[in-house]
Formats: structure tokens, sequence, C-alpha cells
């Protein structure tokens, strides 16, 4: 068992792993996302409140939902990383990042522009949940940022990991603001007692989406971790071996 | 002084000796205590003749208006808490002392908090008298400033650790420390506001107070470690 713990967390285990898991994340994360694509445009029912202009929901929901998973990957890397010196949860951390600031950047995008029609606003100073997600926004430039000026590695992982986990305090804020002030923003809908308030032929599209953004976010960030770990490990024999080989690093 | 006993001082005067120390040094110049406040007054000169004198937009605003302005000032002093530490070597002393390192870090937070957070509360009322603020909101807002004030002194410690051996100024330290600013700021500024308009602003109150409590376990820990990692 620690055997094969040890193996999986040793970055050219990793490098090669990678390879091999990035298609089986990829293909049915694209095969998800074009059948929520379509369903949620075509087959689900318009909604008897907000018309067509809910459809929306099917990139807004998930990429809000990834905005928190990819801080998740950045703070227990980071975590794991500081407690038990492990490079590639750092290496983690650092992948998952610029994708969390992404997603963040569409949940924000998608909001806005689901606002307008529903709210008749683009933003809306008054809702928890909005504002809590431009500060996420704001703690994954900072994390960035801090990154990016510490020149030594090491140092950068370590100092970037505390922001991380000092950051969760905030990210537990954003979750439990909803219920703090009461908002313009509409309830849950999906995870709620007596099940999803939604209909299959909406929810269906949804949860294919969901599925679909993650698994693609999987690959993104595996692929994102090889960039990483070739980078890091630059100075060493495998990474070289790696580059000199016939398949020239495939 | 203790440190002059054979024995090992006690954790406590630890604490004490390296808050004096720091308040003493504050003391001795006394410009680096004055020009947040002058920073803190001057700002919440500049709104209103940015949006006019009208009074009642004046109270509408005084409660958002101090407090970022406080937060902005509080922002402005973090910066040298352990720099010129870090630069003659006080630092490296601090960190292979035999007390514990969190304690130290919270004696230094805390002379920080005395030096820049409490003259704020202090002179808070003066300024929102010209924001036609009433008595009794003053009272309010002296509470959550004086909350708040430790609550930023210590988030605060956490990002000027972490930035402290960077020549990167007060701009990346701004960038760590106010999204995780943002909720005291909420907190404080909102609760003044609900006071201003006869609403039940406890809760507030207790938020921050917990918020407070929560920081002064916390913090000191998360800027040791960070020292630490710095100083490496």
């Amino acid at each position: 068992m620690w055997k094969f713990f040890h193996k999986l967390t040793s970055p050219p285990h990793f490098y090669r792993l990678g390879a091999t898991l990035i298609p089986w994340l990829a293909i049915p994360g694209l095969v998800l996302i074009a059948y929520g694509t379509y369903a949620g445009l075509f087959l689900a029912s318009v909604d008897y409140q907000q018309g067509d202009a809910f459809r929306i929901i099917y990139v807004h929901v998930p990429a809000a939902y990834l905005s928190m998973l990819a801080y998740a990957f950045m703070a227990f890397g980071g975590g794991i990383g500081l407690i038990w010196r492990m490079k590639l949860a750092h290496a983690v951390a650092a992948a998952a990042a610029p994708l969390g600031a992404a997603f963040t950047f569409l949940a924000l995008v998608t909001g806005a522009i689901w606002g307008r029609p529903m709210w008749g606003t683009w933003w809306e100073w008054g809702d928890p949940r909005l504002t809590s997600e431009l500060i996420l926004l704001f703690l994954y430039f900072g994390y960035m940022a801090l990154r990016s000026s510490i020149d030594d590695t090491a140092k950068a992982d370590k100092a970037s990991a505390v922001l991380a986990l000092v950051g969760v305090v905030n990210v537990v804020i954003v979750h439990y603001s909803v219920e703090w002030w009461s908002s313009l923003h509409q309830g849950q809908t999906l995870f709620k007692e007596g099940g999803p308030a939604m209909d299959a032929d909406m929810l269906y599209p949804l949860l294919a989406m969901i599925l679909g953004f993650t698994l693609i976010f999987g690959a993104l960030l595996s692929r994102r971790i090889r960039t990483e770990v070739l980078y890091r490990e630059r100075r060493t024999r495998w990474v070289r071996e790696l580059v000199l080989s016939p398949e020239g690093g495939k | 002084m203790a440190s002059n006993s054979p024995q090992q001082p006690g954790i406590l005067a630890g604490l004490i000796a390296i808050a004096r120390r720091d308040i003493l040094l504050a003391w001795k110049r006394p410009g680096d205590v004055l020009n947040p406040l002058f920073f803190f007054a001057m700002v919440c000169t500049l709104f209103p003749l940015a949006v006019g004198p009208s009074a009642e937009q004046l109270v509408f605003s005084g409660p958002g208006v101090l407090w970022v302005a406080a937060l902005l000032a509080t922002l402005l002093s973090l910066n040298s808490l352990f720099m010129s530490d870090h630069e003659d070597g006080s630092l490296d002393q601090m960190l292979v002392s035999p007390q514990p390192l969190p304690v130290l870090v919270l004696g230094k937070t805390l002379a920080h908090w005395l030096i820049s957070g409490f003259p704020l509360v202090l002179i808070s009322p003066l300024l929102a008298i010209t924001y036609h603020m009433p008595t009794d909101v003053i009272g309010v807002l002296m509470l959550t400033l004086l909350l708040g004030t430790i609550c930023l002194s210590l988030l605060g410690s956490i990002g000027a650790a972490l930035t402290v051996g960077l020549h990167t100024g007060t701009a990346l330290l701004s960038l760590l420390i106010l999204p995780l600013a943002m909720p005291v700021l909420l907190l404080g500024a909102n609760t003044v506001s609900l006071a201003a308009g006869n609403d039940v602003y406890a809760t507030g109150i207790w938020a921050l107070g917990a918020y407070a409590i929560a920081a002064l376990s916390l913090a000191p820990y998360a800027t040791a470690a960070a020292l630490r990692i710095s100083n490496e």
C-alpha cells in the first residue's frame, strides 16, 4: 500500500501516468459536455419563470462548482506538500491555481450574463455569492502573485501553501455566506433535502455538464501537472533521458 | 529584566518584552506612528471633497468611508512590521530563540495594534463628527474599529511575514491581505450602518468579536510558519 502510494507520488511516475490518464478523462468529459450542451439547449423544457434564459446554468453551475473544487486542490495540495514535504503535491497546487482562476472568471461572467435578464442588472453588490466569488478571484490572483514574486521554487511552494490554507477560511465564508445574508440570488436547487427541485429533463443535462466539466478539469490539471513536473525536474537525469530518448518526451 | 536571570524567562515575559521593545522603538520614531494616522484623516477628508458636502450623503456614506480608510491605513503600516527586524538580524534571533515563535509573533502583533490600530480607534470620533454621526453611533463605530483593527493587525501579520524578504513593496501585500480582510470590512461597516439606521446591530458586534478571537488564536501560528518559510 505504502509502496504504491510512494510510487504514485514520485514525479517521473506521475509524468508517465498522466499521459495515459489524460485521454481517459478528456474523451468521456467531451462526450458528456457534448450531450449536456445538446440536451440542455434543445431537449430541456423551457422554465416557466425564466424562459430560455435559465439555460446558462449549464455553464454557470459547473464553472462555479469547479472554482471551489480547484481551490480545494490548491489548498489540500499545499497542505500535503507542507506537512509531508511531497514534491508532487506542490506541483498540483501550482497547476490548479490558474485553472481555478479561469473557472472563477467564467462563473462571474456567466453569472453577470444571467443576471441581466433575470434581475435586470449585470452586477448586484447586495448578493453575497457574487461578492464572495469575486473575492475568490482576488484570492487566486494574490496566490499567483505571491508565487511568481518568489524566485526559489521550494520557498514559493511553501509560502503560497500557507496563503492558500489561510484563504480556506475565506472559502468557507463563501459557502456559508448564502445563509448569512439574505439575498437576491435564488436559493439552492440541486443539493437540498427532498432531492433536487428540478425536472428530470432539465436535471440530467446539468449533471452531465457538471461531471463533464469535472473530467475536463481533471484532464487539464493532469496536463498542467505534467508540464509543471517537467519544469521542476528539469535538472534531473530522468528528464534528460526522456528528452534524449527516441520518442522525444512522449 | 527577566532575560538577565540565569533561568529561562517565562512565555508571558517573552511576549511582554518583545511588545515593549517594539513600542519603545516606535516611540523613538514617532513619524512611523503618526503617518498612518494622518493618512487615515486625509482619506476621510477626500470623500466629502469628492462626493460633495451634503449632510445626508455624508451620514449615509460615513461608516463605509471611515472603515475603508481605517483598513487602508492599517495596510500602510503593515509593510514595516517585520522589515527592520529582517534587515538587522533580530528576526533570525527570534527564530532561533527558545521562546515559542507564535508567542513572540503575538507580542509583535499586539505592539503593532497598540501603535497603529488603537490610535485609529481613538481619533475616529473626531472624523465621525465631521460626517455628522450621532454620538451613540460613534460608540458603535469605535467598538467595531476596536475589534476590527485587532483582526486586521493579525491578518496583516500573516501577509507581512509571507512577503518579508521580497522587494515587492506594499502592492503585493495589499493583494494578499485585502481579500482576507473583506469579511472584516463588511461586518464592521455594515454594523455601523445598521446602528445608524436604528436597526439591531448586536449580531455584527458578536461576529466581529468571534472573528477577533479566532484570529487571535490562529493567526500567530500562520505568521510563525510563514516567517520560518521566508527565512529559510
